[in-house]
Order: structure tokens, then sequence, then C-alpha cells
């Protein structure tokens, strides 16, 4: 159980500007388990999008490392799944030919993950919709299919970007129970980015919590709330507890007022 | 709006405007070669079909259209495309491009009929010359308009610089493409007339100026007629590719919605 998905170590970004440079990420440390759940949560500015860019090989580091399975990252890599804030798909392509992106981009036969894209589209609830094109579904609906894009290879590791930032309160609450059902499913390893508490408490194994100016994790907490957890979760006292104490760190630092 | 009480008033409209038009020359006796009445363009029409003479040019100035269009398009695809991917043509070619761009072309035309004769070939080459431009322009702007959230995403997926222009840069760059196909067409017919004026032994734009020296003006004005009809036609034509290729657009689709609501 305890063989690392993560790694990163003393991790430093400073983006260069004209003034010299500005740090987005200082001498940032933690390791993440196989299969575990881990949300980064955190004012804008606070680097956390850097941080994922650079463990989906998209951005590179300035100083220290970060590590995927063991292995160092140098650029993107095929064992990772990215979620992004919009759902990104591609309106020329249906729904299934979206989900199997992955897969032509790998050059891998498309037959041979058929089912398995089938299947994944049953688990988010949209079987009945893969000959339908982009702009005939939901913004919720496009979400579920980036996240079955992201599945189809059977990556090791989720990463994903406020996923369901741009959703409305309703629908946000309802992918996060999805959400829940497909990790407790598919027991992939999750980085999950986001900027609400409640959201990151409701759905982690852990907690990150990120502070601005230079970008650095200043706790990280576990979050003892028994699975799977229904909405109702969120008005026990516990719950409370963890997002008054990570609130409570913010404005400690300042943070909230980025 | 397309109600049969719509449709029976703008036909109403139409017959009441042309029977306007030939009472007016009539009472006011205005010479048929300032201005025919309508009655004497129908009759121009009749005999240019009859003879075959309006038929024989029509297919010549087609002919020049197409092949100017496509030779163009053509030019302007593989052009816009190469200066959207490559840094280098773009620092050498787009200042002639952009000096290009400002000259009404129309102006090359005395020259390319110099150069190419009287034949079909100056017709073609004038055509696809200013054709080609619309196509230049939207091709490297719709190929280099590609979302930086789908760029990132496949580069998340360890895509190519090849798979990326074929997945994503290409597919994205339609519309524009179409919208510049849509303006060539008609930019094409231009060509091809000018060329005609200047000097040509065939065409519509040949009959049009040796009509005009013989101050038949009822035939050019039929000679218009043939030529609005000719433009509306091929635009039309572009029109239902670019539905078809364009299914997924939500400009296009939009627009669709429109055309099914006026219907």
């Amino acid at each position: 159980m305890a063989t690392e998905a993560i790694s990163v170590q003393h991790l430093s970004k400073v983006y260069a500007t004209r003034d010299g440079g500005v740090a987005a990420l200082e001498r940032i440390s933690f390791s993440i388990d196989e299969g575990e759940f881990v949300a980064v949560v955190g004012p804008s500015g606070c680097g956390k999008s850097t941080l994922l860019k650079i463990l989906a090989g998209l951005l590179s580091s300035t100083d220290g490392s970060a590590s995927l399975r063991g292995t160092r990252i140098q650029g993107p890599r095929r064992d990772i799944g990215v979620v992004f804030q919009a759902p990104v798909l591609f309106p020329w392509r249906t729904v299934l030919d979206n989900v199997l992106l992955p897969i032509d981009v790998q050059g891998q036969g498309r037959e041979r993950y058929l089912p398995a894209a089938r299947d994944l589209l049953t688990l988010v609830g949209l079987r009945d919709f893969e000959r339908r094109y982009p702009w005939e579904l939901s913004g919720g609906m496009q979400q579920r299919v980036a996240i079955t894009r992201a599945l189809i290879h059977d990556p090791a590791m989720l990463l994903m970007d406020e996923p369901f930032g741009a959703l409305d309160a309703m629908t946000r609450e309802h992918m996060n129970l999805e959400l829940q059902r497909i990790w407790m499913e598919k027991k992939k390893t999750v980085f999950f980015i986001t900027h609400s508490i409640p959201e990151a408490v409701f759905l982690a194994d852990r907690v990150l919590v990120m502070t601005p100016r230079p970008g650095r994790v200043v706790d990280d907490l576990r979050i003892k709330l028994p699975r799977p957890r229904g909405l109702d979760a969120m008005t026990a006292p516990e719950f409370g507890e963890y997002t008054r104490h990570i609130r409570a760190l913010f404005n400690v630092k300042g943070g909230l007022d980025a | 709006m397309r109600s049969p009480k719509n449709i029976a008033l703008s036909v109403l409209l139409f017959c009441a405007s042309v029977g306007a038009w030939e009472g007016l020359v009539r009472l006011f006796e205005v010479p048929a070669f300032i201005l025919p009445p309508p009655s004497q363009v129908a009759l121009a029409l009749w005999r240019g079909f009859g003879s075959g003479l309006y038929l024989q040019h029509l297919w010549h100035t087609l002919l020049e259209t197409m092949l100017g269009f496509i030779a163009g398009s053509a030019l302007g695809l593989v052009l816009g495309t190469a200066v959207a991917l490559s840094r280098p043509i773009e620092f050498f070619l787009y200042p002639y491009i952009v000096m290009f761009q400002s000259l009404p072309k129309v102006a090359l035309a005395p020259l390319i009929v110099v150069w190419f004769g009287l034949g079909l070939t100056s017709k073609v080459i004038n055509a696809a010359l200013i054709a080609f431009f619309p196509l230049l322009v939207n091709t490297m702007v719709g190929l280099r308009s590609a979302d930086e959230e789908r760029v990132s995403l496949m580069r998340s997926l360890a895509a190519s610089e090849r798979q990326i222009f074929w997945m994503l840069r290409l597919p994205n760059s339609l519309p524009f493409v179409m919208a510049g196909l849509d303006v060539a067409m008609i930019f094409a017919l231009i060509g091809a007339i000018v060329a005609e004026f200047v000097g040509a032994q065939k065409g519509l734009g040949m009959l049009i100026q040796s009509m005009n020296f013989n101050m038949d003006v009822s035939g050019q004005f039929s000679i218009l007629l043939i030529l609005s009809v000719l433009g509306l036609l091929l635009n039309r034509g572009v029109m239902m590719i670019r539905k078809r290729v364009l299914f997924w657009d939500p400009s296009e689709k939009e627009r669709l919605d429109q055309e099914r609501l006026s219907a």
C-alpha cells in the first residue's frame, strides 16, 4: 500500500519577470501514497495550478525534484490523466470520440478500448450519449466526459485542476459524490486542486493547505471521516472542525485577502 | 417570415416594381440605350439563350471562375499553413503578403493579360490571385487560434506537434477556412470578369464589353442578371459544403437554428 505515487522534494518555481522574478512555489515537499485522494486547497495565486502543471509535465521546475512512481518528471507522460477546470472537449468529436482521444494520440487500437470506454461512460451515466456532440450536453455532463477521457488509458493517477469550479453549486455537490464513487471503484491516486475548503474536506483523505507569495504548504491534514461520505457528512461536527481549522490557517497567514 | 401571405406579398412587390419600371420607361420615352424596359431585357435573355450564345460564354466564365477558385484556394491554404507553422517563413514572407494585401488586385489584370495572353490561362490566374488572399489570411488565423487549454490537453497526453496539428489545429481552423472559401468564390468570379474586360475572346465579361460598344444596353442588363444569379448559386454551393463540414460549429448551429425559426 505505502508505495509512493507522487514524491515532491524542495520544489521551487520562479517565474521570470522584468524586475527579477516571482516565486510561485518555494521549497515544497510532500509525498502521496498509491491510491490516496489528496486535495490541495488555497486561494488564487498560491501556486497550486503551477504545482499541477509541473506534475503533469507541462512546466519545468526551477529547483528541487518531483517524481511519479519513482521516476523523475521530465515532460508529459502517459501514466497520468489530467482534468482541467474547463471540460476542454473537441466540438467536432462525439462524446465517444472525445473519450478515445488519448487512445488516438497514443496510437493504440481503438477497438481494444471500446468496451472500456463504454464501461466508463456507463459508470458516469452517459452511456446513452456516446453519439452526441459536446454542445448537446450540459456543463456537468461535459465535465463527466472529461473525467472519462482522463481515465480511458487506465492511468495510475488523476491530476484534477479545479474540475468543478465552473459548475453551479447543486451540480458541483452531485459531481463530488460522483467523483467519490468513481474513485472508490477505480482506486486511482487522485491529486485534486480546489479553492473550496468544504469540497477539499469532503473528498480527500488528506488536505494540503497552501498559502501564496511565495507558494508554500502550511499544513498537511488527514481527514478521518468514514467512507462513502454522503452529503450529510458536511453537517457532522468533525467536518466543521476541519473546515474551521483550515480557514483559520488562511486568516493567520493573510491568505484570503489575495 | 415565410408565411404564404408574405410570399404572395413579396411576389406582388416584385411584379409591381418591374411593372413600374416598364411603365415609367414607356411614359417618359427613355431611349433604350440609356435604360431599356424590362420587356426588352427579357427578350435579350430569350434570344441569347435561344441561340446558344449565352450558354457558350456562361460556360467559359464558369470554367475560369471554378479553376481560379480551386487554384487560388489551394495556394492560399498551402501558403497560409506554411506561414502559420513556420516563424522563418512568416518573417521573410509576411511583409510581401501585407504589401500585396493593400494592393487593389484588379489593377493587376492588364499585366496578367499581357503576360498570359487572351485565352483561358490569364483569366484563371487573375481569378486565382484575387481568390487566394482571403484563404491565406483565414487559414493563417484559423491555425493559430487553437484554444490554449486544448493545446495543453494535447501536450499533457504527450502528443507530438504533428498530432496537435492534425487532431486539433486543422479541424479548429475549418470555420475560418470555410469563411475564406465563401469570400474566395465571389472574388474568383470578379477576377475572371475583370480579366475578360481587359482582353478576351470568350466569356460573359467579354460579351458585356462588346455589347457596350454596340450600345446594346438591354443585352448588358441581361448579362448582369445572369452574373448575379451565377454569383448567388456559387455562394449557395459553398454554403452547402460549409453546413456539412461545420455541423459542430456553435456559430453555424446558431445560424441553422435561426433558419429553422424563420422557416
